[in-house]
């Protein structure tokens, strides 16, 4: 069988490659809003993967949880980035400067 | 080798390349198009660990309703994808510099990790029935708070996104509802030219 290490690797690689990519597309807010989901992927990945070797399905609960929040976060995410659009006319993170004191 | 340690290797390739394409793409349709990828080899994934359900609610729920949400964004804003990439090429070092060093650091951690395979679950064994089981008894109260969160969502998308336009023509309900026979009709005594009344 596979063993837990290799679950567990691969979720930190994932995790360091959505970190990786909020660096490369820091001004790019649609890219970064993926690369949070990509990072909540790896999360969960972890969380199923210690749910099965340890026997205990609470794990696959808090997965569905996450994925509850996660869902309701990328819907707000979307529509502030949908009003932002419309006020902006740009996506771009440094044009969101208006609140700098 | 045996035929899951292959279907393990092959579906944590495709991840990883999919991750990969969604922050390199130069293009944010395509970028959404690799995640939906990225999200299936993860189901995949899941399947192995036989968490069924939530294998088929990620593809159900995040490939069918959440990346969808992704792609009408990107294509509903009409930007200049080109803009937003500049400085991408200048951040690659610090970017993989970091990305390297978080993984490998993890995985000095965790590689060593370990624990007794527990093997398949027993026949008869319902994934499915035994997360509702334990959702809707030790985790009732957090499985109601999901549900508010969803709603508290919805409410709070609808009120970002509503625009009420200066030119549209809208129903006002309080003004429908208090409305009277005695504002809205008026009746006028038939002049005919008999004085009997009648119609014309």
């Amino acid at each position: 069988m596979i063993p837990l290490s290799h679950f567990l690797v691969l979720g930190a690689v994932l995790f360091a490659i959505a970190v990786a990519g909020i660096f490369l597309n820091r001004k790019n807010l649609i890219v970064i809003l993926m690369a949070i989901e990509l990072m909540l992927l790896a999360v969960n990945l972890n969380f199923i993967a210690f749910s099965h070797f340890l026997g205990d399905p609470a794990g696959q609960v808090f997965v569905f949880f996450i994925l509850t929040v996660a869902a309701a976060e990328s819907a707000i995410g979307l529509a502030i980035l949908v009003t932002l659009f419309r006020n902006l006319k740009s996506i771009n993170v440094d044009d969101m400067s208006s609140l700098k004191g | 080798m045996s035929l899951a340690l292959v279907a393990f290797y092959v579906s944590a390739a495709i991840l990883l390349l999919a991750a990969l394409r969604v922050i390199t793409a130069r293009n944010p349709v395509h970028a959404v198009l690799w995640l939906v990828l990225a999200f299936f080899s993860a189901a995949a994934l899941w399947l192995l660990l036989y968490a069924e359900f939530l294998a088929v609610v990620l593809v159900l729920v995040y490939v069918g309703a959440v990346m969808v949400l992704f792609l009408f964004v990107v294509m509903m804003l009409d930007i200049n994808f080109d803009k937003l990439r500049e400085g991408f090429w200048r951040h690659v070092p610090l970017a993989g510099g970091v990305g390297l060093l978080m993984a490998i650091e993890m995985t000095l951690v965790l590689a060593s990790r370990e624990a007794p395979s527990p093997g398949a679950p027993p026949a008869g064994y319902s994934n499915t029935k035994e997360l509702g089981r334990i959702l809707y008894t030790d985790y009732v109260f957090p499985f109601e708070l999901a549900a508010v969160v969803l709603l508290v969502a919805i409410v709070a998308a609808i009120a970002l996104t509503l625009r009420r336009r200066k030119e549209t023509r809208y129903q006002d309900a309080a003004t429908q509802l208090s409305a009277t026979k005695a504002g809205r009709l008026k009746i006028v005594k038939d002049q005919g030219a008999d004085g009997t009344g009648g119609g014309p």
